[in-house]
């Protein structure tokens, strides 16, 4: 789960990290009261879950309560690459003195927490690992004993960092990687670090991502997130404890295994069409579950077919078959659907669907010949055909 | 001869009481593996059909001589079952359960090196190693495969069953398949497994399947072409996934511009190492560079 900024701060802020006092709102007057409340000048920022709020018009300084106003109203409802921005966070203003880059997050291939800081903060911290990745000093904590002051320290003087400073910047790396161990964040990154005229070393932004497998020791996570701009079929399906993500296609897509299934998707892509979403209905999924699915692929206005791919394990392919009988009494679905059974009770599943005659509902042979199948329905339904 | 799991394996299973569980433990011992133990502290002394359940690792492997574990524990406590076992001195350790922490993966990972090195971790999230005609650890549907001199390892499930049908229609079996499972921090990577295939008489060809996200794929090409003389056949799934979204394994994701499908691909297409665009043509491939089987 990726967190907006003010939740960031607010994890920052309960390890210790300092962050401007601020407030998060969702109108122009609880806006217009925060900013007298934190003290102008102050910075009105959208919230949402995309860069480059600050070129599109979404961070703006506020002297006084007039374009407090003037800009909570603007910014409010604002459209940033297809995020709408429904909450603002109003903060007093920091004085800017230098700005550094820092952040811990997990390198797959060393295996270890990964902790990172640089002189360069305010950019695209990619470019400065590309361009001058000296100036981007890397080193691997252990994860079994943490992240030590002293190595901090030795991180923000090898990084260059202002001498009177590093005491503090070491101790922001601490706070930082404690926010990544104890939050199971899977990124906690700061960028900008900043310096202030008066010395003082603070975290202007936030950009944190929780792992969603540790959600069970983090009760307190509730309601985190960006729910407001969230895909409504992909938090129904999350509901239902299935995996969904919505594509730009209109193609639907059940397999069982994500492996499977990203291998569907791809396979229907190469045959010239375009998915409409990635579901994995998991192994073992019976017909209620079956049933489900196909209610949430359906759900999709711009699906035109859809494709079953099931190599079944644990998966049972009468159990599947069974699912989309039910989902056919049910729903009557209009679409064309192209069916690959295979694996357990294969036979037995194709039997079954032969036996029960739906509508519109075509058995494939091979996950090739069923993604060419469908390709060609999705298309002549839209009236492009080759 | 196969790789990690053969006629000696001595299996005890952590989580043997659940329902999934029980049911994967007894289908390994119908297919033949020797399971020798259960772990659950709240059951021991009790039995699973005929399988003792002691009450924890050390036990276990006292009164069995255990050399292999399958977790099958939820998510909150399977990383703590597998260092046990490691503690306890088993040497191959199959973690089935999805949903672990990665943190606790991390840890695990760096524990189990630090203090029992002599222990090889495979998953989490995994489906586990079959041997064809000699063991299975773990939900791999056996009856699809039979013995031969194809190894396969993958990062998923279903996607190794499609890529092992594929095989077996054109008649190949395997000499052993290995799930290594698709979480950010799996115990064992390509490498770890490839090693062992280029090591293993009975293997004459390798098939890797991997996915998007991370870099496991890369660094296996950079290994292969240096290590590896036997031939190599990749698939990698995840092409059309788009950015910053996890597509059903928690480590499978596109972040920023790294870890995607066409990177791989063109790592491993570098190194010379072929790459099938479909499960299919991937089989194809496999049958261009070692010829029909016998």
């Amino acid at each position: 789960m990726d967190l907006l900024e003010y939740q960031g701060k607010q994890l920052f802020g309960k390890h210790g990290l300092a962050v401007s006092d601020g407030k998060a709102v969702t109108t122009v007057e609880d806006a217009v009261a925060a900013a007298n409340e934190v003290g102008y000048p102050v910075v009105v920022k959208a919230q949402v879950l995309i860069g480059g709020r600050g070129k599109a018009g979404g961070v703006k300084l506020a002297a006084n309560e007039d374009e407090a106003r003037e800009h909570a109203t603007n910014i409010l409802g604002l459209d940033i690459k297809g995020h709408v921005t429904r909450t603002l966070w109003i903060e007093h203003a920091s004085d800017i003195d230098t700005e550094y880059y820092a952040s811990v997050l997990l390198d797959r291939s060393a295996k270890k927490p990964l902790v990172m800081f640089s002189t360069e903060g305010g950019i695209d911290i990619e470019e400065v690992a590309e361009k001058t990745p000296e100036k981007l000093i890397k080193f691997h904590a252990d994860p079994l004993t943490g992240l030590t002051k002293e190595e901090a320290i030795k991180i923000a003087t090898d990084g260059g960092a202002d001498a009177d400073v590093i005491e503090g910047v070491a101790d922001a790396l601490v706070a930082l990687y404690e926010v990544w161990i104890e939050e199971d964040a899977s990124l906690a990154e700061i960028n900008p670090l900043i310096v202030t005229p008066d010395r003082e070393v603070k975290a202007l932004d936030a950009k944190v991502s929780l792992d969603d497998n540790a959600e069970f020791r983090h009760p307190e996570r509730e309601g985190l997130g960006d729910s407001a701009n969230a895909d409504p079929i992909e938090e129904k399906a999350k509901e239902q404890g299935v995996v969904y993500v919505k594509l730009d296609g209109n193609i639907g897509i059940l397999g069982n295994g994500a492996g499977l299934v990203m291998s569907t998707l791809d396979v229907v892509a190469q045959h010239g069409g375009e998915p409409a979403n990635f579901l994995d209905a998991g192994g073992g999924s019976d017909a209620a579950k079956v049933k489900q699915a196909v209610e949430l692929i359906l759900s999709n206005e711009n699906v035109k077919a859809v494709l079953f791919n099931i190599f079944g394990g644990i998966t049972r392919c009468n159990e599947v078959a069974n699912g989309l009988i039910a989902a056919f009494e049910d729903l009557k679905p209009e679409v064309p659907f192209v069916v690959r059974l295979d694996g357990t009770n294969d036979v037995q599943g194709r039997e079954i669907l032969e036996a029960a005659a739906l509508p519109n509902v075509y058995a494939a042979k091979t996950m090739d010949g069923a993604a060419e199948q469908v390709v060609a329905l999705a298309q002549s339904s839209t009236g492009q055909e080759n | 001869m196969s790789i990690l799991v053969d006629n000696d394996t001595r299996l005890a299973v952590a989580g043997i009481t659940g329902r999934e569980g029980s049911f994967h433990t007894l289908n390994n011992r119908a297919y033949g593996t020797n399971v020798v133990g259960g772990v659950n502290p709240k059951k021991a002394g009790e039995d699973v059909e005929g399988i003792p359940v002691f009450g924890d690792w050390k036990e276990t492997v006292a009164a069995t001589q255990a050399n292999a574990a399958m977790i099958f524990v939820p998510p909150p406590f399977a990383a703590q079952s597998a260092l046990e076992a490691a503690e306890a001195g088993v040497e191959l350790v199959v973690i089935i359960t999805e949903g672990i922490p990665a943190h606790d993966e991390l840890k695990l990972y760096n524990q189990v090196r630090r203090d029992f090195p002599a222990t090889r971790i495979i998953g989490p999230n995994c489906p586990g190693i079959l041997s064809p005609g000699k063991a299975n650890i773990g939900i791999i549907p056996a009856s699809f495969f039979k013995e031969g001199n194809v190894g396969v390892v993958s990062r998923s499930g279903t996607l190794t069953y499609q890529i092992g049908n594929e095989l077996a229609q054109k008649g190949f079996g395997n000499s052993t398949i290995v799930g290594i499972g698709g979480d950010p921090v799996p115990g064992s990577s390509f490498i770890d497994i490839i090693e062992l295939f280029e090591a293993d008489d009975q293997t004459d060809l390798i098939v890797m399947s991997g996915e998007i996200g991370g870099s496991a794929e890369e660094e296996a090409a950079a290994y292969i072409a240096a290590n590896v003389s036997k031939p190599v056949v990749a698939y990698i799934a995840g092409f059309t996934a788009p950015e910053g979204k996890q597509m059903g394994h928690a480590g499978a994701i596109v972040s920023g511009s790294a870890g995607t499908a066409k990177a791989k691909a063109e790592a491993l297409e570098a190194a010379g190492i072929r790459v099938g665009r479909t499960p299919t043509q991937t089989a194809e491939i496999a049958m261009e560079l070692i010829g029909a089987p016998a």
